[in-house]
């Protein structure tokens, strides 16, 4: 029932697309096929229509471009058919290739089609770096705008305009050319006035960057809301969403992206940064013919595009891979791993050429150190990678609550209004706390640092002996008063984030998650750090420490702590392995925290797995209904093919097409009165034998076409999908011939094939449905979604919740 | 490859995009260089952060931290504790960048603004009220051939340039609406 609200309109946002466009422009004049006889003499006026590829050598390539508009596309939220998008591909790479021996031309054009690949990844590196570069750089100026504005030169940030100036080591922040709010509006810093009205100028700034953006959002791209990775997975897996990665997505994606991280929500960039560079890569897709026509080959694309997406947000290129490979694709050739890395490293040069922190850094929170560690502190990062699996459990758990009642009660129906609230509660309670004041990515480049004597933060108050110290080597320090109050402000912040975030994600505002999960578990880490640190400190007595950490030496590193905190946190809630690991590694560019943060990893993986079985990208995806058939899980019941086909024993009949006897009428009957995506063809009602399997929208394009186009068609003409017209007395209309359309080789398996095997193929493949026969003739048809709805049940999960095809 | 370049917008992105990765490269402005270096607090003297305008081989403690608070014999030890950093960030990059993307915002604003006050306005006055009503039909696949019959129709040519503009518009703000109908109202996608 709900099928049909997700196909109404499907024609209109369908053909919406630029390319459908241009096939209906382009083909529907058919003079091109007049210059060669027909070889079917008796098809009379309409062999040019049908002839395709029967016809002589010129009109080999009509064969492979359709032959109409809108045969062989998809409609809107439907599944694509895998094993038709390869095949067509192979068809199309054979027939280049065996032209290329003709001539100079074809020569080059199949050259350039195998190197079409190539440079449409070198594009989409380019475009995905100068985005990320403008992102970058315009969120860092935003966020310092709340505070206040650079008088030499209004698009400076904070730290570019104290850039050139001297200022003292305590006040390092503070130099003439940067004002505050108050500074610039009452002439002074200081006193209570300014700092009420500093903290309004900051939730004025804060509402209305997010205002903007979700009015932005909610007028021009409704699809840019969200963090865009559960439904990237399931587009990849082979699920059409028209207008997800378009254009418009695109620019207001990035737009207001910068927009919603500025205005100081607990939402990070990353996710929506794997949506824009998805986007740039549907979009530079529409340049190359390969791509543009072949849904399958676009997903490889779209893969690598992934890759470059997570590899311009961390700087890590290998872990912009992986992560592509473990969370985001379902298929992944070896072919794409080689492009995806092509396409990750160009990006990641781009950004770095365009230097957004001014440091040649990727990332704002590039860590240095190379501090040893003792294995013994794996029992704290232990505890780090149990927390770390406890929160993301809870997360999940209570955000995906959020998002239902988001979705079922009133709550949905004033997007504004919550995203308004959410920013006011977010923005008034975060600015008395410094550590929430300051934008989450400063917060955890902060918590990653190692404290030398060159800092002068808060958090590197330690109580200094400076006759004790000897060059670069600091000592074992008790904390100072500094020290102290930073723990307690870290400790409310922490609290904080863990609540505001769950109200967040999934606003309709672009929201990512990766920040938020890395900024919770460095806080949580970097605590944990500091009170190991004081405990060796105070007790270099116990046992615990007297082997290693003797007297004097500084042996703990809570920045290391931090670290390991804040890739547990991010474990816990995506379910990332090795992704997680490189990705964390290549943030430190060192080898030696590499098993730290794999304990941490592997023990919050697991710890959250007990709790829960999905990561929270797995979760909205099952939220949401999507389609998507997890390729991870294993199917282990015994039942049967025929306990899930339709139709079930007390439904109606299967329904289906007679090859050579039904009337242009008859197949009109069906369509209007069912709403399946398509209809098997047999050889006749009695024998029940099965011919091959016809699509819906293809059914329709044709015979609409054939009533304009073709003399003769009537509602009594018959219908044939087999190759040669059946008998029948000269005096009946002419007859339409839809053999074209027609797929000869639908899978089918036997009814009693377990489901095991069933299951095993539709991942394995990526079918759309499969046939069922029972002794050679049909029996009924098994979905994918009906395959979803079985996985549903068995599990005890509500199979009503399946909502697209 | 065919290269199907179709249209203005996808010349325009790849401009954009071409200038913003030619801007990383160049404008070594001389402003734009400094060397950093931070001095911590010794004996009685406080802490000094010093930034100056030298070269790379040149920044080191004894060139850029002037005046030296310390007297002669302390000045090694002193230097010895302070760090030096070489920097180099691109001004011009980061002006045209907030630049582009305060005029890309600003547009849109505008755009948003008169889509939806300025443009119902101007309609009533030309068309009167039946085009209104007209642009709010539900889209629905209640005739399936009438709709293919839309697939179709997509090559009747236009002459004219501003129809042209006009119906790709008319049809964006079909999807849209399709769009907002499906996260905003239906929830089913994007909850």
């Amino acid at each position: 029932m709900d099928q049909k609200g997700y196909r109404r309109g499907s024609f209109q946002s369908s053909t919406s697309d630029e390319d459908m466009l241009e096939i209906a422009g382009a083909s529907l004049d058919f003079s091109m096929a007049d210059d060669d006889p027909p070889l079917d003499r008796e098809m009379g006026g309409f062999s040019s229509y049908n002839g395709g590829g029967m016809n002589g050598t010129s009109t080999m390539m009509d064969f492979l471009e359709e032959p109409l508009p809108g045969v062989g596309t998809y409609e809107d939220f439907n599944t694509i058919d895998w094993v038709r998008e390869k095949s067509r591909d192979r068809d199309r790479h054979r027939e280049i290739t065996s032209r290329s021996k003709e001539s100079t031309w074809a020569l080059i054009h199949s050259v350039s089609d195998a190197f079409s690949g190539w440079l449409l990844m070198l594009l989409i590196g380019l475009l995905a770096g100068s985005l990320a570069g403008l992102i970058d750089i315009s969120a860092h100026w935003m966020t310092d705008l709340k505070e206040g504005v650079c008088l030499a030169g209004f698009w400076f940030n904070h730290e570019h305009c104290c850039w050139k100036s001297n200022t003292t080591f305590t006040d390092r922040d503070k130099c003439p050319e940067w004002e505050s709010w108050s500074q610039l509006i009452l002439g002074h810093g200081e006193g209570a006035f300014a700092y009420i009205l500093n903290y309004f100028m900051y939730v004025i700034w804060a509402l209305l960057f997010s205002l903007l953006a979700v009015l932005l959002v909610k007028g021009f791209a409704p699809y840019a809301c969200g963090s865009g990775i559960p439904e990237i997975k399931t587009i990849l897996s082979g699920f059409i969403i028209r207008g997800y990665l378009g254009k418009w997505t695109l620019i207001i994606k990035t737009i207001t992206l910068v927009l919603a991280v500025s205005s100081g929500l607990s939402l990070g960039k990353e996710g929506p940064l794997v949506h824009v560079a998805c986007c740039c890569g549907n979009i530079l897709c529409h340049l190359f013919t390969k791509y543009r026509k072949n849904e399958a080959k676009r997903r490889e694309v779209l893969s690598a595009a992934a890759a470059a997406g997570v590899s311009v947000a961390f700087g890590a290129p290998i872990g912009g891979v992986l992560f592509s490979l473990e969370e985001v694709s379902y298929y992944f050739p070896l072919k794409t791993l080689w492009r995806s890395f092509f396409a990750a490293l160009v990006a990641a040069f781009t950004l770095r050429s365009i230097n957004p922190f001014g440091n040649s850094r990727l990332v704002l929170f590039y860590v240095e150190f190379h501090m040893p560690w003792h294995l013994l502190e794996l029992v704290p990062f232990i505890l780090l990678g149990i927390f770390g699996g406890l929160w993301g459990a809870f997360f999940i758990r209570s955000n995906i609550a959020w998002c239902r009642r988001r979705k079922t009660t009133k709550l949905g129906k004033y997007p504004v209004l919550e995203v308004f609230v959410v920013t006011a509660i977010t923005a008034i309670l975060a600015f008395p706390n410094e550590y929430t004041r300051m934008s989450t990515s400063e917060l955890i480049s902060e918590l990653f640092n190692d404290c030398g004597i060159l800092d002068s933060s808060k958090l590197c108050e330690y109580v200094n002996d400076f006759n004790s110290t000897k060059g670069d080597d600091l000592p074992d320090r008790a904390a100072g008063p500094g020290v102290y109050t930073a723990m307690w402000q870290l400790a409310l912040a922490l609290v904080m984030k863990v609540f505001i975030t769950i109200f967040t994600f999934g606003m309709k505002v672009p929201s990512g998650l990766f920040i938020p999960s890395m900024a919770v578990g460095a806080i949580a880490g970097r605590l944990l750090g500091v009170a190991v640190e004081q405990l060796a400190y105070y007790h270099h007595d116990w046992a615990i420490f007297s082997g290693w950490c003797s007297q004097g030496a500084d042996c703990i590193t809570p920045g290391l702590y931090a670290m390991v905190g804040a890739a547990a946190c991010l474990g816990g809630v995506t379910r990332m392995t090795v992704s997680l690991v490189v990705i964390m590694f290549e943030l430190t560019g060192g080898l030696e925290y590499i098993v730290p943060l794999m304990a941490a990893a592997m023990t919050s993986k697991w710890v959250a797995d007990a709790i829960g079985r999905e990561g929270i990208y797995d979760a909205h995806i099952r939220l949401n209904g999507y389609p998507f058939l997890e390729a991870k899980e294993e199917f282990s019941h015994k039942t049967l093919a025929m306990d899930v086909m339709r139709p079930r024993r007390n439904d109606p009949p299967l329904t289906v097409i007679t090859q050579d006897s039904m009337t242009v009428e008859d197949v009109e009957t069906i369509i209007n009165e069912t709403t399946y995506s398509g209809y098997p063809v047999v050889v006749s009602r009695e024998s029940q034998r099965l011919v091959g399997f016809v699509l819906r929208r293809d059914l329709i394009i044709s015979i609409e076409n054939a009533r304009k186009k073709q003399d003769g068609i009537v509602s009594t003409s018959v219908i044939y999908f087999t190759d040669h017209s059946p008998p029948l007395p000269p005096s009946s209309p002419s007859m339409l011939k839809l053999r074209s359309i027609l797929d000869l080789s639908p899978f089918t398996v036997t009814d009693q094939t377990p489901m095991e095997i069933v299951v095993d193929i539709f991942r394995k493949l990526g079918l759309r449905q499969c046939l069922v026969t029972h002794n050679g003739k049909l029996l009924g048809i098994i979905t994918k979604k009906d395959v979803l709805k079985h996985i549903a049940q068995l599990a005890n999960q509500d199979p009503d919740s399946i909502l697209f095809n | 490859m065919a290269a199907r370049c179709g249209g203005w917008p996808r010349l325009c992105w790849l401009l954009a995009l071409a200038a913003l990765a030619g801007l990383g490269a160049e404008a070594k402005n001389s402003e734009d260089v400094r060397c950093k270096c931070i001095c911590p607090p010794y004996k009685d003297h406080s802490g000094q952060i010093y930034n100056k305008n030298v070269s790379q081989k040149d920044c080191d403690c004894l060139h850029v931290v002037e005046p030296m608070p310390v007297p002669g014999p302390d000045v090694e030890a002193y230097c010895l504790r302070c760090e030096c950093k070489y920097e180099e960030r691109s001004s011009v990059t980061i002006k045209v960048t907030i630049i582009i993307y305060l005029s890309i915002l600003g547009l849109l604003l505008l755009y948003m603004v008169y889509l939806t006050l300025v443009e119902p306005i101007l309609k009533r006055r030309l068309f009167g009220h039946s085009q209104l009503i007209q642009s709010d039909e539900d889209i629905g696949d209640h005739q399936p051939f009438a709709n293919a019959h839309d697939v179709l129709a997509r090559s009747r040519s236009r002459a004219n340039v501003l129809n042209k503009v006009e119906y790709a518009q008319q049809r964006w703000k079909l999807q849209v609406q399709e769009q907002r109908k499906s996260v905003f109202d239906r929830h089913v996608v994007l909850s």
